[in-house]
């Protein structure tokens, strides 16, 4: 474990916490501002959070131990993909964790606990958005996984570290077919895994259409704060992963300050411009049906297989 | 006398005195203690000789041909600690789980030990002659095993019918591929035909080998020679479901890995992209129906399919590899699959034995009916949570890590095989990757809707918890699970022996050889605990109040919800149903009946699912309606007249003799 | 999608000026909100009137929600309740229910006349009272319908801000 290994798994998590609901906000604003609307300021997901955090915690009855430890998992499993993900540091806490199966699996565990969560409830929201979140992670998979095995080809490795360096010591491998096509997939993934539209819609209030809502509707307090921190976070995290697979400039390689100070503001910038990508684009698009969510998906798909299809012929 | 040799004595003196005892009144106890001992010592045997003692053991004139022939090398070794490992748990479960009037007929009874002792020879045959002795053996048994319920139904007998014609079309393939293999060699032992094999012509072993993958695959449960496995397992009793389910297929994969890999050495790659893209559509067609399915143990069985379809594509990489001439890569995908062997077996055990007890609960293996189990069977709901965690490959899970050993090798071969490989390794990462999400969904929905919520019929609310030796029997299983899923570095040695190859070292943390890579699910598992405790703990501290109130359920403020109301496994797979149409092709069947007073109020509204395994509808029904044909033919010949069948024999001679008479 | 940005281009901001903070005391247990307040509706028996003015409340021109009030899915995210209308005899019961599914500190706003003396379906048959004969009520925005902009100001008063 590197000096810079410890710096990156103690400031990371904590960017990440305390940055999420940040880019939550702003996503909102921007969203605000493209609607005519002057929003609620980017801060608000925090006086959010902080409200939930002072009311009643709720049992509702029937419900078991899997209702009340979901949130605990969810937060957890995406706080270790932010403490192991090289986001500032190209070095890892816990390097044999940060791979990218094993960052993958840990995100899906969290939708899982979830979706277990939504299920023990016994209510037919809670039933119908861990089915729909289940059929969407299934789908995703392929994708997500094939995009990762065209990423990684070239590298030799799984690892994370070792993509993201190998990219800043050869930065036109960005610009390559094979790393096009595998972004424009993990976008897509992206997109369907943390529930935006066009695959859900974060604000919704129509039950038939939600998928993530859907899952949580009996979640109170600080339970919900959980959940939509979490939420939060697999956000910046997804966003994080884009920005430092595919542009991972201004991560720090050496343990000084400065090098660390870079990296942080580096990554504050790439996601938060992602993020307001991802928060404009949403204006133009409108929610897809459930069932053409797969087609989407299975687009992406082809194009990660094509990614694929790049790294080998096209070197 | 070596250990390896005393523990194989042990185990199949153990197991035959066991069968012996079935005379004796109190025989559930003694044959499932007997049945535990009998896996203890086969552990002890598989072990000893992964250790490295390995015997041989020759007893000519007990057999026809070259006698019986034993002898157990670390790959036998491998399986045959696996299937002592199985015989343990679920015989320390059969002990009260097969105290029932239909279960303790002496010739059930009896049947058991036999059948494990027959498992535990299989891997340990070193002829031809012995192999298929025991591998006969060991189907009889399983078949006496599988229809011991025949009273519940017709279905049962059903399920006899297609498992014992199923299991001996293998055998007879089995039987063609090796009596063509030994007919090139001078005798029927297996080091003769590991010294014939090397001077094969290729389309000679290529007839060996595809015989031997269509006999030893249809016992693995390999689409298409499947049709038996999702009828069998539901409706044996559920411990011989996880003996087969556990440890019977993984004998089809031993066969696979001893002719193809062992006595013939390799071999065309051809040959393995055959394994690969088979295992490749076992894995996403088993999982694809289990997703689907709503009967608790017909959805274990088909999610054994996927299993062994992932095993099979980790095996055809492994002799993909290896006809590249990359031994190491072949080594990390063998190693991946024989974990994942061994890493299914636990976890397959341990979620049969807590659907065997939700069965002892409840008398039924609807998903549909179940729900709410958790307040009345805590320990089976976290022996089957455990056991999906294991087989859904989220880590800490078991299956996570032989998976991630898969995919590693999956993606470090593309460089190594040219054009073949950057075709075949993809389209296997995408089936392994389609597979863990389908497996994912279909877990979720096993435990989820089976095991959470609240229960969906009288059945499933009057539960109680199982006797005591049914949860040590899971238990066994689920520290297995918990070991293999945190520690497999424990065991690699041993898959490693057995794989013939060091491809993956390090103690805590896995490391590729010759490759990066590396993997800590022991780290992993406690930085996921450290997480949690520092949320909690972060939370407990921030939290203005910290008293849960009990409230009644969110009902939208009307009445109180029935159970009526609840997501049913039906429901839960139907987005997935609806985005596999094409494939799986469900026949709908919504009835609407209106009130009679009015045809606009609608009185009941009936839907009904069912999901025909297609492969099975067009491959089998063609040839089953051909055999009929071909039977009511022959029906015509056969009126029941003496003097017909009188003149048959009559002619029949005359025919041979006029034959003879020209000929000559 | 070019019409769609030329448009957003060319209408820019449509939201009105914020008015002043209103004067008046806060309802007790606001305070500890802190800011945001999460909002569950309640149509206890309206002529959807009010609804009509909600939507208008939280559209662009007041945008309702740059004060931290939010519309919420379900009773278990919300701090208050906002309840339009009569309580009819069939929505007092899931009234109460709603109420009792919200998690504490928990507040209800009554909006519109109707909902804060039955207006004029007062003495009809089907009607089992105000909002505040069947839960507490901690502000009441008067108006038939109530005007967005009073809606708006009796949110702030939740908010604070």
């Amino acid at each position: 474990m590197s000096a810079l290994g410890v710096v990156g798994g103690v400031v990371q998590p904590v960017l990440i916490v305390a940055g999420s609901p940040l880019l939550v906000g702003l996503m909102r604003q921007v969203r605000a501002r493209l609607e005519g609307r002057a929003g609620a300021g980017a801060g608000q997901p925090w006086r959010d959070l902080r409200k939930l955090l002072r009311k009643e915690r709720i049992a509702p009855r029937g419900t078991s131990e899997v209702f009340r430890f979901a949130p605990l998992v969810l937060v957890a499993t995406t706080l270790v993909v932010a403490v192991v993900v090289p986001f500032i540091a190209t070095e890892s806490a816990l390097d044999p964790v940060a791979d990218l199966f094993a960052v993958v699996a840990l995100l899906a565990l969290g939708a899982v606990a979830l979706a277990l969560a939504g299920l023990d409830t016994g209510t037919a929201f809670g039933g119908m958005g861990a089915s729909r979140e289940m059929t969407i992670l299934a789908l995703v998979e392929p994708t997500l996984l094939v995009a990762i095995f065209a990423l990684s080809v070239r590298v030799g490795s799984t690892n994370l570290g070792a993509i993201v360096s190998s990219t800043l010591h050869d930065p036109a491998r960005v610009i390559s077919p094979a790393s096009l096509l595998a972004a424009v997939a993990l976008i897509v993934v992206i997109v369907a895994e943390t529930g935006r539209i066009p695959v859900d819609n974060p604000s919704t209030h129509l039950e038939l259409t939600m998928v993530h809502e859907a899952m949580v509707l009996e979640y109170a307090g600080p339970d919900l704060a959980l959940v939509e921190l979490a939420s939060a976070m697999r956000l910046s995290v997804f966003l994080g992963l884009l920005a430092n697979l595919f542009a991972p400039w201004g991560i720090a390689t050496e343990a000084t300050p400065l090098a660390v100070l870079i990296g942080v503001l580096a990554l504050v910038v790439k996601v938060g411009v992602l993020g307001g990508l991802l928060a404009a684009a949403e204006v133009f698009v409108a929610k897809l049906r459930l069932f053409r969510v797969p087609e989407l998906l299975a687009g992406s798909f082809l194009l990660a297989l094509l990614a694929v299809a790049a790294s080998f012929f096209l070197v | 006398m070596n250990l390896s040799a005393t523990g194989m004595a042990a185990a199949v003196a153990v197991g035959l005195v066991t069968a012996l005892l079935a005379v004796i009144r109190a025989r559930t106890a003694v044959i499932g203690a007997g049945t535990a001992l009998t896996g203890a010592a086969a552990v002890f045997a598989g072990a000893a000789a992964l250790a490295g003692g390995s015997f041989s053991l020759v007893l000519p004139g007990v057999l026809p041909l070259s006698g019986v022939a034993l002898t157990l090398d670390p790959l036998g070794g491998l399986f045959v600690a696996v299937t002592g490992g199985v015989a343990v748990a679920t015989g320390i479960y059969a002990v009260s789980y097969a105290d029932t009037p239909d279960l303790r007929a002496r010739g059930v009874q009896v049947a058991l030990p036999v059948f494990v002792v027959a498992m535990v020879l299989v891997p340990a045959a070193a002829n031809v002659a012995t192999l298929l002795v025991c591998w006969e053996l060991m189907a009889l048994a399983s078949l006496v095993l599988v229809v011991a319920e025949h009273r519940r139904g017709p279905q049962v007998a059903s399920a006899g019918r297609w498992y014992a014609v199923m299991t001996h079309l293998g055998f007879m393939s089995v039987l063609i591929g090796l009596m063509v293999f030994v007919a090139h060699a001078p005798d029927d032992s297996f080091t003769a035909l590991r010294e014939a094999g090397r001077h094969l012509s290729p389309a000679v072993a290529g007839v060996v080998f595809v015989a031997a993958l269509a006999g030893f695959g249809s016992k693995a449960g390999i689409v298409p020679l499947h049709a038996w496995l999702p009828r069998a397992h539901p409706e044996a009793p559920s411990h011989v479901s996880a003996l087969m389910s556990a440890a019977m297929v993984n004998l089809g994969v031993y066969g696979l890995v001893r002719v193809g890999v062992d006595l013939l050495g390799g071999g065309a790659a051809w040959w393995w992209l055959l394994v690969l893209a088979l295992g490749a559509l076992s894995a996403v067609y088993g999982i694809l129906q289990a997703a689907m399915s709503s009967d608790l143990k017909r959805l274990l069985g088909q999610s054994t399919t996927e299993n062994m379809g992932l095993v099979l594509i980790g095996v055809g990489a492994a002799g993909l590899f290896a006809s590249f001439g990359d031994h190491t890569l072949a080594a990390l995908a063998l190693t991946a699959a024989l974990l994942h062997v061994v890493g299914h077996a636990a976890f397959k055990t341990l979620l049969f034995l807590a659907a065997g007890s939700v069965l002892h609960a409840t008398g039924s293996r609807d998903l549909d009916a179940l729900g709410g189990l958790r307040p009345v069977m805590p320990v089976t709901t976290a022996a089957f949570g455990l056991g999906a965690l294991a087989a859904s490959a989220l880590p800490p899970g078991t299956a996570f890590v032989s998976e991630w050993l898969l995919l590693q090798a999956l993606i470090h071969g593309l460089p190594a095989g040219g054009v073949t490989a950057a075709i075949a390794m993809p389209v296997a990462v995408a089936a392994v990757a389609l597979t863990a999400g389908l497996a994912v969904a279909t877990f979720v929905k096993a435990f989820g809707v089976g095991f959470l919520a609240r229960p969906r019929s009288d059945a499933a609310s009057n539960a109680h918890e199982s006797p005591f030796t049914m949860l040590a029997g899971m238990g066994v299983a689920a520290v297995v699970c918990v070991v293999l899923a945190l520690w497999p570095a424990g065991i690699l040695p041993a898959v490693q022996a057995a794989a013939g190859g060091v491809a993956v070292s390090g103690d805590v943390t896995l490391r590729l050889d010759q490759a990066t890579g590396a993997l800590s699910p022991l780290l992993l598992t406690l930085g996921l605990v450290a997480a949690v405790i520092v949320v909690a703990g972060v939370v407990r501290a921030v939290v203005a109040r910290r008293v849960r109130r009990e409230a009644r359920l969110w009902d939208c403020g009307g009445g109180p919800m029935s159970a009526r109301m609840e997501y049913t496994a039906t429901s839960f797979a139907e987005p997935l149903q609806r985005v596999f149409d094409d494939v799986v092709q469900p026949e709908l069947d919504v009835d609407v009946s209106h009130h009679q007073e009015s045809r606009y109020l609608v009185q009941a509204v009936e839907y009904r699912r069912k999901m025909p395994d297609r492969i099975e509808r067009r491959l089998y029904r063609p040839v089953l309606s051909v055999i009929t044909a071909w039977g009511e033919a022959g029906r015509v010949l056969a009126p029941g007249s003496v003097h017909r069948y009188l003149g048959y024999g009559f002619y029949a001679v005359c025919g041979v003799l006029i034959l003879l008479a020209v000929t000559r | 999608m070019l019409s769609l940005w030329r448009k957003i281009l060319r209408t820019g901001r449509v939201a009105e000026p914020p008015p002043p903070l209103p004067e008046g005391d806060r309802p007790e247990g606001a305070a500890v909100l802190g800011g945001s307040v999460q909002i569950r509706h309640v149509d206890a028996g309206s002529c959807n009137g009010c609804e009509i003015e909600i939507g208008s409340a939280f559209g662009p021109v007041h945008d309702g929600e740059r004060y931290g009030a939010r519309l919420v899915a379900s009773p278990r995210h919300a701090d208050a309740l906002l309840v339009t209308g009569v309580v009819t005899r069939n929505m007092a019961e899931p009234l109460r229910r709603t109420f009792d599914a919200v998690p504490a500190p928990k507040l209800v706003v009554a909006v519109g006349d109707c909902a804060r003396n039955c207006g004029v379906f007062a003495g009809a048959y089907g009607v089992a009272g105000a909002v505040r004969d069947v839960v507490p009520v901690d502000v009441e925005i008067p108006g038939c319908p109530p005007r967005p902009e009073a809606i708006v100001e009796g949110l702030r008063k939740l908010t604070g801000r």
